[in-house]
């Protein structure tokens, strides 16, 4: 009989509905007087009347419900979804309910249940969409698809009484502008990594002597603790921008956007290099004899057989350095280099856990996009046929 | 014709090929044949400079290959190793036209010689043009190998243990059809193998190595009946010795005239498959054909004096 039980119900379906279970009992959002102070935590069935409260509960225990059965896995990823709806739409009714009357400071936050519930959701949609096992285009489609429909509900103006977007409306510009900064540190130290990095990754891989004096070099950089290395950065930069005529009026100095810039192309060198040569060594020796007897320059075989030979684990390197240098830009904003981190250092200034989530929330969403992203590219740049051979 | 005049390789004061010379003709398969370590594949790879001889030279057709570059030189001999060496991301069609490529020929000649070959190794170009290596069987792929190394016409194709990482079964089609195809171009061909019974079945010559050394250079009858020093004996291997003998020799070398009973064997048959037919069946004569047509027959007596004879020359 056990057995017969396992086969219907899913392992993880079952844990995560009983941790969902658990989870309604912790408070759903949190009451506070103003933005400093801490607040008070109100269970899902307070934030609002029945009559708003009733259906959402009810979509949030069919969600975690259809999360059980072991064979359908559209019943539950569509499941996962009417949750998450249920969840947003608690938030909306709950947040213009509870700030009712409340005061003109007042503020309603996220609370830990809604946290462990998302988070419940999204594992039980993540683990029935890892047993559809996508193709990387239904993969990417989904992505797009999940990112409209979320941008959508940001955008239609129902979260706005939320304290994360109250925080957000009085800084709109200064978030765009840290946005921007933010992708312009992580995209554009990871371009100049690459550009520097592959050619180096090919010498290291012609040259063994180069090889055994630039990778520990590299691996030594790596284990600078991220503060510290942003820290040399400055009195580094600070001697160039005087020493060096003409560096200041380039924009070299000691704090902003170039010394974070820098230390984040320094930290995404090892993975480039490292990648790179590991995937021209990923070429099976034969194959490179047989390139080598027909006659193929050493450009020849580098641009035709190892380089798409290559590629995966090569780009699979630029994905480790995009989501590491999405989070070490956070702590740009430290050193006046802009970025996310700007309001997370803000926000631990002044005690606004909501200001902090300004700055956190977006930093791991960007990463989440990037990582999916990247591992599609690196799917899809695996040579035809061999996906399966 | 390829001359190897005086070839000597030195890695680390040893040398690994000692002062080797033999000319192979045009359109003839030589195997060289030797242990692993006898220098036999270093000696393949320093006739398209994969490794650089320390002294001697080699001249393709009277001229002396290490006058020509390097890649120029690789693109005008043939390749074929072991374990076939295809780039997995590209297809059959692009494998084959690899060399083609690199010499510039234009598309439309590059497609008809790509299917040509695919012909010729009884692949048919429709079905198997658009595969990529990882599609085919293991058989099919030492084709494409080989078909890959013919593509450009070289003036020589070399190849190391080509039939190296195949089943016995497969290995022996693979023999057959190399041995079809090389009469049918005309090709020459240079070959490394560790297998006795493959050079003799492939050779026009055998060449033996031993320790960096050619021990011995001649036909396979040669090799066979007068093996010129102990391990040339033992790697001819003494127990085999009539057997391989009779499988260089074709039934039609001793037809005679005369009818006998029970299954017919064609006349390019070897005389141990006779042999092995007589004793199978337990008859003392097999009737011979020809396209189909009684000739003649050969006789358990005549197999074993053919045997005999050979063996013991005066």
């Amino acid at each position: 009989m056990p057995n017969r039980i396992k086969s219907i119900v899913s392992g993880p379906g079952l844990f995560f509905t009983g941790l969902g279970l658990v989870a309604l009992y912790a408070p759903f959002m949190t009451l506070a007087a103003n933005r400093i102070v801490a607040g008070e935590g109100v269970p899902v069935w307070d934030v609002a009347g029945p009559e708003a409260v009733i259906p959402g509960f009810a979509g949030l225990l069919a969600g975690l419900a259809l999360g059980l059965p072991a064979a359908w896995q559209v019943l539950r990823l569509t499941g996962a979804m009417i949750g998450i709806a249920a969840l947003i739409w608690l938030l909306m009714e709950g947040s213009t309910s509870l700030l009712e009357g409340a005061g003109t400071y007042a503020r309603v936050s996220l609370g830990s249940g809604f946290w462990c519930l998302l988070a419940i959701l999204l594992l039980l949609a993540a683990d029935a969409l890892s047993s559809l096992s996508p193709g990387p285009k239904m993969r990417g489609a989904l992505l797009a698809v999940a990112i409209v429909v979320s941008a959508m509900v940001l955008w239609s103006g129902v979260l706005t009484d939320l304290s994360i977007f109250r925080e957000y409306a009085s800084r709109q510009d200064a978030f765009f502008n840290a946005a921007w900064r933010h992708l312009g540190l992580a995209f554009g130290s990871l371009v100049v990594a690459a550009a520097i990095g592959f050619p180096l990754g090919v010498y290291c891989h012609r040259n063994k002597s180069l090889r055994s004096a630039v990778l520990p070099v590299l691996s030594f950089l790596q284990t600078i603790p991220s503060l510290a290395m942003f820290g040399i950065m400055i009195p580094l930069l600070a001697w160039v921008s005087s020493a060096i005529p003409g560096a200041r009026e380039l924009g070299v100095v000691g704090i902003g956007f170039l010394p974070a810039f820098l230390a984040l192309v320094i930290y995404s060198l090892l993975p480039v290099v490292a990648n790179t040569v590991a995937g021209l060594e990923a070429t099976p020796i034969v194959t490179l004899d047989a390139a080598r007897g027909m006659g193929m320059t050493r450009h020849q075989r580098l641009i035709q057989i190892q380089l798409p030979l290559g590629l995966p684990v090569m780009l699979a390197g630029l994905r480790i350095v995009l989501v590491q240098n999405i989070g070490l830009a956070v702590i740009a904003g430290l050193i006046g280099g802009g970025g996310f981190g700007t309001f997370v250092f803000q926000g631990l200034n002044q005690t606004a856990t909501d200001l902090i989530l300004l700055g956190a929330l977006p930093t791991v969403i960007l990463a989440l996009i990037s990582a999916i992203t990247m591992d599609i590219l690196v799917e899809l740049a695996r040579p035809n046929k061999m996906r399966h051979g | 014709m390829i001359e190897i005049d005086n070839i000597t390789k030195v890695y680390d004061g040893r040398p690994a090929v000692d002062a080797v010379s033999m000319t192979i003709e045009s359109a003839t398969i030589t195997a060289i044949v030797g242990t692993s370590g006898s220098g036999k594949s270093t000696l393949l790879r320093m006739v398209n400079r994969l490794v650089e001889p320390t002294s001697g030279q080699v001249r393709i057709n009277g001229e002396p290959t290490a006058g020509l570059p390097k890649n120029a030189l690789r693109r005008r001999i043939g390749y074929a190793i072991q374990g076939h060496g295809l780039f997995p991301h590209h297809t059959v069609a692009r494998n084959i036209g690899a060399v083609p490529r690199l010499l510039g020929w234009d598309k439309d000649k590059i497609y008809t010689r790509v299917n040509e070959l695919l012909d010729l190794f009884s692949m048919p170009p429709d079905e198997f043009r658009d595969r990529y290596p990882a599609e085919l069987s293991g058989g099919q792929q030492q084709r494409v190998g080989v078909a890959r190394a013919l593509a450009s016409r070289p003036d020589l194709l070399l190849m190391d243990e080509p039939f190296g990482a195949l089943d016995p079964i497969i290995r022996t089609r693979a023999q057959t059809d190399l041995h079809r195809i090389q009469r049918t171009l005309g090709s020459t061909i240079l070959l490394v193998t560790h297998d006795m019974e493959e050079a003799i079945q492939l050779g026009d010559q055998v060449a033996v190595m031993d320790q960096g050394q050619l021990v011995q250079h001649g036909t396979p009858a040669e090799i066979i009946t007068n093996p010129a020093t102990e391990f040339v004996a033992e790697m001819v291997g003494g127990v085999d010795r009539p057997l391989r003998l009779l499988s260089l020799l074709s039934v039609s070398q001793i037809l005679e005239e005369g009818a006998a009973e029970g299954e017919p064997i064609d006349e390019e048959a070897s005389l141990r498959e006779a042999l092995s037919v007589c004793l199978w069946s337990g008859r003392n004569a097999v009737p011979v054909e020809r396209n189909g047509n009684p000739i003649g027959r050969v006789t358990l007596e005549a197999i074993r004096s053919r045997a005999e004879g050979i063996h013991e020359p005066s």
